[in-house]
């Protein structure tokens, strides 16, 4: 027969649903036989599709390192996420994947002081990476994680932040909120004025991810403090259909954002047209 | 002609009467115009084109042009006056915003029935008496005028322009058109040889759109074959009778909106006889409401959105269907 | 070199398709040539190319990819897929041919696209030289030889022979599977028709395009042109000069709910079409502007950036003649050409 295609994709089971904020929830996947559908780097993608529904590209906000299984943190938006967001657990889900590069983790980030910088659901891909980056904690420097939603409710992996990242060593976790709130006595105010506020020391590298808006006057920011754009790190999202480059809709310029990206440094981006 | 619309253009941008000009550009061979809109006087004298086959339709892009910043001149045909009426009609136009020419229409010519004769590497085209002739890279050809005519033009309804500002040359007449005759022919075949006439031809269909996105009556916001919330968006047929369907649901939504301006056949890249299913309803409508032309003005109701008590009953389509 | 009459056409292609499924381009109608499977008695069209090119050999509007079987919880994923029949594609010009290494370019890089590549290898291209082309024609403009097309076999008419000459080993199995047909000619008069072919060729109207200002290395200035918003305001944002292309490759892939399954397919998608890049939170082309400019830029400023310097433009005239509005890659090109 013939050989695969990555087309046709690979059942998953969906083992575990955990509702995050009232429009975003996280999902547990593993292969019919246990284990993982297949490996990933932090910042690579999969094609998660209910057949007859939809097909959407997801980043996969697990870490490697887990060997058990896969987890995806999506918000509700369309009518794939709302047919997700229905499902009970247990229901089976098509996965196709990985897609795209994935956070130099291995090399350029090695050794380095990192600095996460996430809005709202965008924190999605960067976890992948600070689970990562917390069980090889040996190979990096100082880990800052500055994460600011909507609300109190909005924060996606509040409990793991708080019980888990809030006490890993050499880690310091500064959350924020856009208005007050009853209950809550952290910062208030928009992600990229909490990071002016910081004034995060200009050694350490970016990896910022969020609204395009966030991302706009985060960078901004970081130039106004020192940084360069050759420290800072993106991933973007466009459409996608087939994951590797072929179906012609995600490119920016010459580069299509499922295979050549989804993870760019600033520096990168710049070289191409401003149309994402 | 096309040095008299220049020069009147030059003067109605010069006064200030308005700000801008639709018309249609120049190609890179003597057949491919394009509709283009002018600022100065300058891109007139260099650009502007009316000639044998400026057959495009501008009128729909007055939905658009018509909602910008200042005036803007528009030349209509008489055909495309009928069309710019009907989206006056339907408030897809802002009528104080276009200052209208019109110029005379037809009959323009189709390159592709040109090069359907066989003749290609084609340099220039001239029209001497009625004879085109024609400058090739292999020599120079010559075939009748009227076998080289648009589809639209073939079965011209009108010579009449039913709205403008002013007019270059004489205004005609309303046509007795043979417009019908293919639709009687299809009326008057067996249901089963008219739906294997349309399969055929239907089944050329590669689903461009280019039909539905030329067409004057289509300027709704979102067609629904374009979204993705009507369960029946698709670029290409899932089943073999989809694009059939694809179009018998267009011409619905355009039956009694529909000019017949004959632009759908025309841009067709499979030559489909569109324009015939937008015929058979305009026939329908004659026949059991009353002659009725879209387009002929701007106020009067039509009939398949209106109600009189002399209408036909329903069941009409039942005793109809009866062979 | 091996020939055949051109009165003799009948039985060489009753000859090869007694081995294969065989496709000659024929007139559906006037001034419509299109691939048929060829049947007893159907005649070769004498039009200098098909209005749909012939990449849906390999790449055909709508395609099966995969079923899918729900049931309860459960989803089953059900491999549709078989071995294509071998097939011959008999007629293809020199641009088509060429376009299907760009397709190549696209499909068969990793990870590659089974479908497209089992119909690649079971499917030998026949190509024939040209001897009349149109002013529409600009191939030569991406170095492509109109007398010399590249495919698996290449034949020449003189007008009265048929010649032949095999480029590939799929193409010699495929002259050597109808040797007994052909027999050795003198060339002295296919050498005339040829040199004669090559003048009009230089003379053609568009022969002197220029592709210089444009390439992978001059991305910003391209798309950054202030041209972009006079060569598209007319643009209707229609599907033709997509789908009648021999090198537009982009795809959608959707789901079908048969009412007893779902089928999966793959059809062409076109970049001009408003919901191409659409996604639940925005469109990051919104305007047909940003659309029309997609598609030119990926021609020529993308597709070479990626590939070495190639075009993803074959020059075959089809966007020329078919556009609604005679709005065309070339138009585009004169207008961007930094002089």
């Amino acid at each position: 027969m013939m050989n695969n295609d990555t087309l046709i994709p690979k059942i998953g089971v969906v083992t575990d649903i955990r509702i995050d904020t009232p429009d975003v929830k996280t999902f547990r996947v593993v292969s019919p036989d246990g284990g993982k559908v297949f490996e990933h780097m932090p910042g690579q993608c999969a094609m998660i599709s209910v057949p007859g529904v939809g097909e959407g590209m997801f980043s996969i906000t697990s870490s490697p390192t887990n060997s058990e299984f896969m987890e995806f943190s999506i918000k509700k938006c369309g009518c794939l996420t709302n047919w997700l967001h229905s499902m009970e657990v247990g229901q089976q889900v098509t996965v196709r994947g990985p897609y795209g590069n994935h956070f130099p983790v291995e090399t350029e980030l090695k050794g380095k002081n990192l600095l996460f910088i996430a809005g709202g659901i965008g924190l999605a891909p960067l976890r992948s990476v600070i689970n990562y980056v917390r069980d090889k904690r040996e190979n990096y420097g100082d880990i800052q994680i500055v994460y600011g939603s909507r609300s109190m409710d909005d924060l996606v992996d509040y409990k793991e932040i708080i019980e888990e990242w809030t006490k890993c060593e050499r880690t310091e976790v500064n959350l924020t909120i856009d208005r007050e709130q009853e209950g809550w006595d952290g910062h208030v105010g928009f992600v990229p004025n909490y990071v002016k506020e910081l004034q995060p020391s200009t050694d350490k590298t970016v990896l910022v991810c969020g609204p395009p808006i966030m991302i706009k006057f985060t960078l901004a920011g970081l130039k106004e403090i020192g940084f360069t754009e050759t420290q800072v790190y993106t991933t973007m999202e466009l459409r996608m259909k087939c994951g590797v480059g072929k179906c012609g809709r995600c490119n920016i310029g010459d580069k299509y954002v499922c295979k050549d990206g989804p993870v760019f440094r600033f520096d990168q981006l710049d070289e191409l047209p401003d149309e994402y | 002609m096309q040095e008299t619309m220049i020069k009147r253009a030059k003067e109605l941008l010069a006064d200030g009467t308005v700000s801008r000009v639709i018309g249609w550009k120049k190609g890179e061979f003597a057949y491919d115009t394009t509709p283009a809109v002018f600022e100065t006087a300058e891109e007139l004298d260099r650009d502007f084109a009316f000639d044998d086959f400026t057959a495009a339709n501008v009128s729909k892009y007055l939905v658009k042009e018509s909602r910008k910043e200042g005036k803007i001149l528009a030349f209509l045909k008489p055909c495309d006056t009928y069309s710019f009426n009907q989206l006056i009609k339907e408030h897809r136009v802002i009528r104080e915003n276009v200052y209208i020419i019109g110029i005379p229409g037809g009959p323009k010519l189709d390159a592709e029935k040109i090069k359907a004769k066989g003749i290609t590497g084609i340099l220039g085209i001239k029209n001497e008496n009625y004879t085109l002739k024609i400058e090739t890279l292999y020599g120079t050809e010559t075939m009748p005028f009227y076998e080289a005519i648009c589809g639209k033009c073939e079965s011209c309804k009108s010579k009449k322009h039913v709205i403008y500002d002013e007019l270059i040359g004489e205004d005609g007449d309303i046509l007795d058109s043979n417009r019908f005759d293919t639709v009687e022919k299809l009326e008057n075949m067996t249901a089963q040889e008219r739906f294997d006439f349309w399969r055929e031809q239907l089944s050329k269909c590669i689903r461009c759109n280019a039909c539905r996105n030329v067409c004057p009556a289509c300027t709704c916001e979102k067609c629904v074959f374009d979204n993705p919330k009507s369960g029946i968006e698709n670029k290409a047929a899932s089943d073999s009778f989809e694009e059939n369907l694809f179009h018998i649901i267009r011409a619905f939504h355009v039956a009694g909106r529909c000019t017949d301006c004959g632009e759908c056949s025309r841009v067709c890249p499979q030559n489909i006889p569109l324009h015939l299913l937008n015929r058979k309803f305009i026939k329908d409508i004659n026949e059991l409401y009353g002659e009725y032309q879209a387009g002929a003005d701007t106020v009067s109701r039509s009939p398949i959105t209106d109600y009189t008590p002399d209408d036909c009953e329903p069941s009409v389509v039942h005793e109809r269907g009866v062979e | 070199m091996l020939k055949i009459s051109v009165n003799k056409l009948d039985e060489l292609f009753a000859a090869i398709a007694e081995k294969q499924t065989l496709y000659i381009p024929v007139d559906r109608e006037v001034g419509i040539a299109e691939y048929k499977k060829w049947e007893k008695g159907m005649e070769m069209s004498k039009a200098l190319n098909t209005v749909r090119s012939a990449k849906d050999f390999f790449f055909p509007q709508t395609e099966n990819l995969v079923d899918f079987r729900k049931e309860g919880k459960n989803i089953e994923v059900i491999d549709i897929r078989e071995e294509s029949e071998d097939f011959v594609i008999f007629g293809v010009r020199a641009c088509d041919a060429r376009s299907f290494t760009i397709l190549d370019k696209v499909f068969l890089v990793e990870p590659v696209d089974s479908y497209y590549k089992n119909r690649r290898d079971h499917g030998t291209v026949v190509t024939m030289a040209c001897t009349r082309p149109a002013e529409t024609c600009f191939c030569g403009v991406f170095g492509i030889d109109a007398t010399e097309p590249e495919g698996d076999a290449v034949c020449y008419n003189d007008g009265e022979n048929i010649f032949f000459k095999a480029h590939s080993e799929k193409g010699q199995k495929f002259i050597d599977s109808i040797s007994s047909l052909l027999e050795e000619g003198d060339t002295s008069k296919l050498d005339e028709v040829q040199a004669k072919t090559r003048e009009i060729l230089k003379k053609l109207p568009l022969a002197n395009l220029s592709t210089d200002s444009f390439g992978g290395d001059k991305l910003m200035e391209n798309f950054n042109s202030d041209k972009w918003g006079e060569l598209s305001q007319s643009c209707i944002g229609c599907g033709t000069c997509t789908f009648v292309c021999p090198t537009c490759q982009c795809y959608d892939i959707r789901d079908f709910d048969t009412g007893h399954g779902i089928k999966r397919f793959r059809c062409w998608d076109s970049c001009m079409y408003s919901e191409f890049t659409r996604m639940a939170h925005g469109n990051n082309r919104n305007s047909q502007l940003e659309r029309f400019r997609q598609r030119f830029m990926h021609k020529l400023v993308y597709f070479p950036s990626n590939n070495n310097g190639e075009f993803g433009c074959v020059g075959c005239g089809r966007c020329l003649s078919k556009c609604p509005i005679s709005m065309n890659i070339v138009k585009v090109m004169k207008a961007l050409e930094v002089k």
